[in-house]
Formats: structure tokens, C-alpha cells, sequence
């Protein structure tokens, strides 16, 4: 085998027009990559201080010198050999006879410049691509206050390509990067690309490392310190616990005034509206719209909350250190540690932690991951719960600890240990062409989160909550509220069946009861009859087929409709119509724990089942996934039912 | 796969042996501080995990040093090549150490 890599390996890039150009960023899990996209685009990509946030490619457009071009934000990959699957998209989108995907026209390889010593390994390796490629050497800040140095200029002679240092937060940095970008088919070639041959490597970089007159940072003393406290035996584990639990009580405790807040403006929005707009329009606008889109963007305060939450783990380094803590436990499962921020991050919606998938090497953990991913209690269920648990629980304190956030807490352990075991199953099961690959996970320093970026990512998550509000969840609400109030009723069958027309709540409760909608819960009763739905229940669980909080929506509208003046009331009171329960509270403490266990298992998502679809390639895991779910979901709803009524 | 991947893919990283002494020893047997110069890696039947080991810079030559295991004891965190890694037992016992002269 040839010691370097042929010349002339492919066509040279940058054939194309100043104004279709296209960059790609490449570089290792970590090292900048999604700051730098951010800093030339204006986008804003989540950035985190875990390996492996990019987990899709990301495109964005950016001026440079008045012509618009296209840079791409991949993957981060350690090597061009690649393990997986996000390795895999960086290959097909560096591979010229990939006609699938365009290539780029020119690379810049973002080196982490205090771990330059291995960056230079895959540095190394894109060179041998021969596209045009210039080198950023991100976080020199770190490399100075940690006592290390480096000659960009030196570095770019021994390279033979050029090289330009960005500090985070530094425009002068940017702008001369934007200046090179104007002109990629000019940039240095080396004369001689790099060696591949694993004997020849090491002292190629060695010799890079002496020509730039590189001095590699000290260890950093703060991020040994930390990790003295959160990675002890003992320190470390209890740290790990008080952190899971201070994010739950925080959800519930820190969200309860805004919360308080948005329902008494959309209360009385809604009463405003009852009161101005003259009949069917009103209810219409004071049910349907303020009543169902208001009773789900409640919620939206402990959404963000959560985002705050993770994403301050995610900045700081502290994913990596939980992922160490918690590989062994996942390996129980048949995972690994990567595996547990899959799934933590499922906690706020399961569609990231699916895509989170892509940095697991192995096909078997993905899949098992993927599997597992939709059990994690994700934001979508946080309103059911809160409503439910509303309910059933008392809202008292012990001590300092409200017991409403330990209900809540208990539902999202419970969660978390079906999603485990869901894994350790589908691990078992697909384990047959097991292929060993190798478990290994960077460590980086700890690092003060950029706010701009954790208020980013809230932001964000509020935008794309908003955006599901005001689309499939209005949609649905909308249709649900025709399916609740057609066909109308006439005055004269009103009389023939005893309803006096005067009386809006029973016309109301008349015309829900004889809806199209009713129609479907009453051919559902037989199915959940025994976890104590009625058809108003299971009107609700068809609607969140749609986005789980519709399921608050609908129950809002339904008991609206009796009883607009307390919602919440109105569904303590809420009997059943008919049947051999005739008169009795629909919402028994037995039919409570089912609902709530019901919603815990069921795969009510049509987004995640779109997402397992295209991860997986194929539609067998999206039905498995459903199948299942929805068996545990009926299966522990009626456990739940028989137990929970047998004991209250 | 492009070319230069199913090169990286056809590399013999078990080959490279710089270190004259190849002992007995892996990274999976340091002890908490102790440091080790890696003579070799090992491990025919998956060639692919040791050629990663390899990309993230645990090269025969270099110098590592174990830092901390993990609360459970299991995976381990090192440094190598001026970072950190955490890596399980299973993976360290293929990076042979060099005996110390």
C-alpha cells in the first residue's frame, strides 16, 4: 500500500460559480463546528458541550464578498473510516461519486486547537480528499489561559493549507475567515498530502506539532477539581440523584405562577369572548380556540423550563459525566452510556433522542435505543399529567417537598424503567448478528454555558411548541369541537327528548352526547370499558393520536361545554351517561391510574412514528413500536384500574 | 464509501509496533495515576475497533495515563494524546503497554 495518498485521488473542486458555492464544516464531535456554523450563518443550530449535538446535516446560507453561498454543518466524526451512521454521512457527502448528495466545493476542517495532537489524525485524513480545505482552529481562548501555544502561521506552512484562529464571540476572527471564503480555488494546496499508513502517522504529526511550535494546554485544573466531587464513588452518585429530582421539582414549582398567570388571561380571553360574540360563533371562539389552544399553551412555562434544564447539562459537560456514570447501569440493559442522553433527551421530546440514535455505533443499540426512546415521559405528556395528577393527588406538602412533584416524578421513573427494560428486550432480540464495536466517549472540560445559547435553545423549544400549538393542535381542536357540536340540534326534537332549549348546559350536553364524535367513543367502549374510559375519555385518547396535550383540549371542550365556568371541577363531577354506571364520576381514582398509565405506554404520536420510520428505513419498527406500546399501554391501564380502585 | 475510506478501511493498525519491549501488561491493568507508553493494540477479530482506538490517538508510542474509573468501576476515564477518553475495560485490554525498562 501506498504510503500517501494518490495524487490526483479525485477531480479539484471549486469549479462551480462564486454564487453556488458550497462549503462543508467538518471536524471531530466537540470542537466547534455548530458555534462557527452560527457565527457565519446567523443561524441558530443548538450547540452543546456533548459529543455529537449535530445530528442531522444542517445548510445555511451566508454572504461572502456580496455572493451568496451554502455551508453545511456535518456530523462530527473522528475518522473517515467510518463506525457510525453519523460518520457514515460525512463519508457520502465527501465521496465525489456520491450523485446523490452534492459535494462540497471546499472544506473547512474545525480542529479543536487544546486537543490538537489527535484533531491533526483526522486533519490528516481530509487533506488526503484533495478538495480545497482550509483549517479553523477553534478555542484558542482555552489554549492560552491553559498555558499552551500554537503558531497559526507556522501551522499553516507545515500543513500546506490555510489556517484561521476563532476565538467564540470574535468578528474580527469571522470576517477574515469570510474574506478567505471568497476565494477557495485559490487557497494553498500541500504539495505532498499527508501519510495514511498507521507506522507513518505519529511522526507526521509530531513533526506538524514541532513546525507550529505547539505547546499542548495543561490538563484544565477547574474540570479535575469538578470531577473529583461529580465523578466520586459516593459524591458523584448523589450529585447524579439530586440533580434528576431538583430538575423535576423545579418543573413543577418554578412554573406554577407563570402558569397561574397565562390561565387567568386566557379565562378571561375566553369569557370576553362568550360575552361579546352572539351564539354558535362564541362558543366557538371562546371553547374551541381560547378554551382548547389556551388550556395546552399553559404548559408552555414548564416546557421551557425543561429545556433550560437539559440544556444547561448539555452546555456545561455534565451529559458526558452522566453518560460515564450511567454506562455501566445501561450496559444491563444491553446499552451503552451514549444510549442514557439518547434517552434523557427524550425526556423533552422523544423525535431528538430518536435522532440522538445516529451516534450510537452499533445497529443493534440504535434500533433497541429507538425502541426505548418513546417511553421516556417526553414534554407532550408533562400537561396530561399535571392534569391528572391534578386530580388525584392531593396538593400538599411534606416539608419542602411538594407531593404533586413526587407523583410526577414517580410517573417519570416508571417511564424511564420501561424504557430501560423495553431496551434491554430489544437488545436481547436483535442481538443475533451482534458485531462488537467499540464503546469510547470524549471528555470534555467543563465550560460555563454561553447563555446566548441556552436562551437559544428555550427559545427555540417555545417557538416549536408554539408553532405545534398553533397547527396540528388548533387543527385538531377545531375539528374535534365540530365533530363535539354537529349535527345541531332542532328546538322540536330538543322537546321530544325532554331537554328544555333555555337551558344552554343541557342543550350543550345533549348535542355532545348524540355528536359524531360521541359516536366513536361509544364503538371504542367495549375496548376500554374495562380500564374505566367512557366514550368522552376515549374521545380524548383518539384526539391526542394527533399531539398528546390535545388530549387537555378535548377534555377542556367536552367539559366546557357542561360547565364553562370551572373546567377542572366540572371533570371531578363529570358522570356517566349511561350503562350500568349511570350517575356515577366518570373520574374514579381506578380510572385516573389507568389514564395515566395509559398515556405513559401509548404511542400517540404520529411524529415519533414518522421519525422511527425514517431512522429505522423501514415501517416494521414503527408498527412494532405502536403495537407494543399500545399492548402495555391496555395491559397496565387495566392493572392500574384494578389495583388503584381496589385500595381506595 | 469513497476511496480514501476503503483505504482507511484496509490499514494495519495491529502492525504498528514502536516500542521494542511489547509487555504483558494493558491499559485495562493501570491503577488509578499510573501512566503506561502503549507498545502495541491488539485484537484480530474486530479490526475496525481497533483502527478507531487508533484514530483517537491511542498509537503505540504514546503516553497514557488513568485517571478515574467510573463510580461502578467500569468504564474509565484517560488521558491520551492531551485529552480525555473514557473508555471500557473491554476496549482498554486491547492496548498493549510496553514493559517499563
Amino acid at each position: 500500500m501506498s504510503s500517501h495518498c494518490a495524487p490526483g485521488e479525485g477531480a479539484s473542486g471549486g469549479s462551480t460559480t462564486t454564487s453556488n458555492r458550497r462549503f462543508s464544516l467538518v471536524g471531530s464531535p466537540n470542537s466547534g463546528k455548530t458555534t462557527l456554523f452560527n457565527a457565519l450563518t446567523g443561524m441558530r443550530a443548538k450547540t452543546g458541550n456533548y459529543p455529537g449535538v449535530t445530528v442531522a446535516r444542517y445548510e445555511g446560507k451566508t454572504s461572502v464578498n456580496g455572493a451568496t453561498v451554502t455551508i453545511e454543518d456535518l456530523p462530527g466524526a473522528y475518522s473517515l473510516d467510518p463506525i457510525s451512521l453519523d460518520e457514515s454521512v460525512v463519508t457520502q457527502v465527501l465521496d465525489r461519486e456520491n450523485t446523490d448528495l452534492p459535494t462540497p466545493d471546499a472544506l473547512i476542517v474545525v480542529a479543536d486547537v487544546t486537543t490538537l495532537r489527535r484533531s491533526l489524525a483526522f486533519v490528516a485524513q481530509v487533506l488526503c480528499l484533495e478538495l480545497p480545505t482550509a483549517v479553523v482552529l477553534s478555542f484558542n481562548d482555552e489554549l492560552s489561559a491553559r498555558r499552551g501555544r500554537i503558531d497559526a502561521a507556522q501551522l499553516s506552512k507545515a500543513l500546506g493549507v490555510p489556517v484561521v484562529t476563532v476565538t467564540a464571540g470574535s468578528s474580527r476572527e469571522i470576517t477574515s475567515l469570510r474574506d478567505l471564503m471568497a476565494d477557495p480555488a485559490s487557497w494553498q494546496r500541500p504539495p505532498v498530502p499527508p501519510p495514511t499508513d498507521p507506522s507513518e502517522i505519529s511522526s507526521w504529526i509530531d513533526s506538524v506539532l514541532t513546525s507550529a511550535d505547539y505547546v499542548a494546554p495543561e490538563p484544565d485544573a477547574r474540570t479535575r477539581g469538578v470531577d473529583r466531587v461529580l465523578l466520586h464513588p459516593v459524591w458523584g452518585t448523589l450529585v447524579f440523584l439530586l440533580i434528576m429530582f431538583s430538575l423535576f421539582q423545579a418543573i413543577f414549582t418554578l412554573a406554577t405562577p407563570f402558569m397561574d398567570l397565562i390561565e387567568t388571561f386566557f379565562g378571561w380571553l375566553g369569557g370576553l369572548a362568550s360575552d361579546f360574540i352572539p351564539g354558535l360563533a362564541g362558543r366557538f371562539v371562546s371553547e374551541a380556540l381560547i378554551g382548547g389552544v389556551g388550556g395546552v399553551i399553559v404548559f408552555l412555562p414548564q416546557i421551557m423550563i425543561l429545556f433550560l434544564l437539559i440544556s444547561l447539562l448539555e452546555a456545561s459537560g455534565y451529559m458526558s459525566r452522566a453518560a460515564f456514570v450511567m454506562d455501566r447501569v445501561m450496559r444491563r440493559f444491553g446499552l451503552e452510556g451514549r444510549a442514557f442522553v439518547a434517552l434523557l433527551s427524550s425526556l423533552a421530546c422523544a423525535i431528538p433522542g430518536i435522532m440522538a440514535t445516529r451516534t450510537l455505533p452499533s445497529a443493534k443499540d440504535r434500533i433497541a435505543t429507538m425502541m426505548a426512546a418513546p417511553l421516556m415521559t417526553c414534554s407532550a405528556r408533562l400537561p396530561v399529567y399535571v392534569l391528572l395528577i391534578g386530580l388525584l393527588v392531593p396538593d400538599t406538602r411534606w416539608g419542602p417537598v411538594g407531593v404533586q412533584g413526587l407523583a410526577l416524578m414517580a410517573l417519570y421513573v416508571f417511564g424511564a424503567l420501561a424504557s430501560m427494560l423495553t431496551a434491554a428486550l430489544f437488545s436481547k432480540i436483535t442481538s443475533r448478528r451482534h458485531q462488537s464495536l467499540p464503546f469510547y466517549m470524549e471528555m470534555p472540560p467543563y465550560r460555563l454555558p454561553s447563555w446566548r445559547s441556552v436562551l437559544l435553545s428555550v427559545w427555540d423549544s417555545a417557538l416549536v411548541f408554539l408553532r405545534k400549538v398553533s397547527s396540528i393542535i388548533l387543527i385538531t381542536t377545531v375539528i374535534l369541537w365540530g365533530a363535539l357540536n354537529l349535527p345541531l340540534r332542532g328546538e322540536a326534537e330538543l322537546v321530544d327528548q325532554g331537554v328544555n332549549p333555555a337551558d344552554e348546559a343541557a342543550v350543550a350536553a345533549y348535542t355532545i352526547e348524540h355528536s359524531v364524535a360521541a359516536s366513536v367513543g361509544k364503538a371504542m367502549e367495549p375496548a376500554f370499558a374495562p380500564l374505566g374510559f367512557d366514550w368522552r375519555i376515549n374521545v380524548g385518547v383518539v384526539s391526542s393520536l394527533a399531539a398528546r396535550e390535545v388530549f387537555v383540549a378535548t377534555m377542556g371542550q367536552i367539559v366546557a361545554a357542561e360547565d364553562p365556568e370551572d373546567p377542572a371541577e366540572a371533570l371531578q363531577t363529570m358522570t356517566h351517561t349511561s350503562g350500568p354506571n349511570e350517575g356515577e364520576p366518570v373520574f374514579t381514582p381506578g380510572t385516573i391510574a389507568a389514564l395515566l398509565v395509559f398515556f405513559m405506554f401509548a404511542l400517540q404520536c404520529f411524529a415519533t412514528i414518522g421519525i422511527i420510520r425514517r431512522e429505522s428505513g423501514t415501517w416494521k419498527w414503527p408498527a412494532i413500536a405502536f403495537g407494543y406500546m399500545l399492548a402495555l399501554a391496555w395491559g397496565f391501564g387495566l392493572l392500574a384500574n384494578v389495583v388503584v380502585s381496589a385500595v381506595t | 464509501m469513497n476511496a480514501l475510506s476503503k483505504r482507511l478501511r484496509a490499514r494495519d493498525t495491529q502492525a504498528v509496533i514502536q516500542v521494542e519491549t511489547v509487555g504483558q501488561r494493558t491499559l485495562a491493568d493501570l491503577g488509578k495515576g499510573e501512566r503506561g507508553i502503549i507498545a502495541t493494540l491488539t485484537g484480530a477479530d474486530s479490526p475496525a475497533v481497533t483502527r478507531r482506538l487508533f484514530d483517537l490517538g491511542l498509537v503505540p508510542g504514546a503516553e497514557v495515563t488513568l485517571l478515574r474509573r467510573s463510580p461502578l468501576a467500569d468504564p474509565a476515564i484517560y488521558r491520551v494524546a492531551d485529552y480525555d477518553i473514557a473508555l471500557r475495560r473491554h476496549e482498554a485490554a486491547r492496548v498493549i503497554l510496553a514493559d517499563p525498562a
